[in-house]
């Protein structure tokens, strides 16, 4: 399995100037995306809307079609919101990329099991019948570390299974260490940015 | 003796017009049993790109996606797509401030009698409780208050509701 740092880590070092929509772990003040970014003010941390990370990344694809969008879904997140795949597929975005990051449970909660993580589901036939043009799934680093490129350069809605390890968060909620950047400042950042670009 | 059914009073033209007169680049939208004749319409709008969701929650967010990126979403629901869609309006559109105008079909509404339809008895009181203010569009006259709508949410950066109090005619 691959460490959840690592995984954000060598997305952001391939990034350019896509747009990052993270949620759940991947979006970690500990161990997501604010830890290791290399350009915040393209950074979209969703969270609190229930599984829809995914769907903000389609919107932002639809409206900047020559920018990629990348989307670091958690397979709970994604459960939540399984048409989403269908809606995403249905407009075909080229720009639109999909990682989902599969640890099996609900970590933020403490470590429960989701729903289809003992070996029932399978998350890339799920994405290819759902109607994604390209699928990848990537068990450890080393794999995934070379194949970042071949991943980036496929036309989209690209899928991309990756297994990582659970960071199972038991810290009373109160405690936990909050982000820096409030949802409402990033969002007024990733707007005015995109704005300036075009 | 036959009873007369009375002609429609509010066509999809006049909604079409308000969203080309506004700019609106995507209807995010799940259709319901009203709108098959503005369904039409829009397909046939050049100026207008339909994203189809398979739930009504994902509207709000696909919109929010849309306005970062520099375009200008409306939603298209049901009454009863609102309720399914309270935690992305509270999460997105009240959090993030959205500027959003949501066209919803007002399910169960009449001026006349009881409204057996929980669907039609909730939703002001849902609008009122998140704080969301509303208009009602049932005529063609009426439509001129989603320009309203519009300029309210945009002014105050938050969600307006247009309530569609009566079936599309053709």
């Amino acid at each position: 399995m691959i460490n959840n740092t690592d995984a954000v880590r060598v997305i952001d070092s391939k990034r350019e100037d896509a747009v990052l929509v993270p949620t759940m772990n991947a979006g970690n003040v500990r161990f997501g995306l604010p830890t290791v970014t290399s350009n915040q003010v393209l950074d979209l941390p969703i969270s609190g809307a229930m599984g829809k990370a995914s769907n903000v990344g389609l919107g932002i694809a639809l409206a900047q079609p020559g920018r990629k969008v990348i989307v670091m879904d958690g397979d709970g997140s994604l459960l939540m919101n399984l048409g989403s795949l269908v809606t995403t597929s249905t407009k075909q975005p080229r720009n639109f990329y999909h990682f989902l990051f599969n640890n099996g449970v609900y970590a933020v909660t403490g470590g429960q099991p989701i729903p289809g993580s003992e070996g029932v589901t399978n998350w890339e036939e799920v994405a290819r019948g759902a109607g994604y043009a390209a699928v990848f799934s990537f068990d450890n680093l080393e794999d995934f570390t070379t194949g970042i490129d071949e991943v980036l350069a496929a036309e989209g809605p690209v899928f991309v299974h990756l297994a990582v390890e659970p960071e199972i968060e038991n810290t009373p909620v109160q405690f936990r260490q909050r982000p820096t950047r409030s949802a409402q400042q990033a969002y007024q950042e990733v707007t005015a940015a995109l704005a300036a670009d075009n | 003796m036959t009873t007369a059914i009375p002609e429609s009073i509010l066509h999809p033209a006049s909604l079409v017009n308000e969203l080309k007169k506004n700019d609106v680049s995507h209807v995010v939208w799940l259709p319901d049993s009203e709108t098959n004749f503005l369904y039409h319409m829009m397909m046939e709008e050049p100026t207008l790109d339909l994203v189809p969701v398979c739930r009504e929650g994902e509207t709000m967010a696909v919109a929010a996606g849309l306005w970062v990126g520099g375009a200008k979403p409306v939603v298209l629901i049901q009454n009863t797509g609102v309720f399914e869609a309270g935690d992305s309006i509270r999460g997105l559109c009240l959090d993030l401030n959205q500027p959003l105008v949501m066209l919803v079909g007002y399910r169960g509404w009449t001026r006349r009698g009881p409204t057996p339809d929980s669907a039609g008895r909730f939703i002001e009181h849902i609008l009122h409780a998140w704080g969301i203010n509303y208009y009602l569009v049932e005529t063609d006259e009426d439509a001129d208050r989603i320009s309203v709508a519009f300029e309210e949410c945009e002014r105050l950066s938050r969600p307006v509701a247009v309530l569609i109090g009566t079936e599309f005619g053709s």
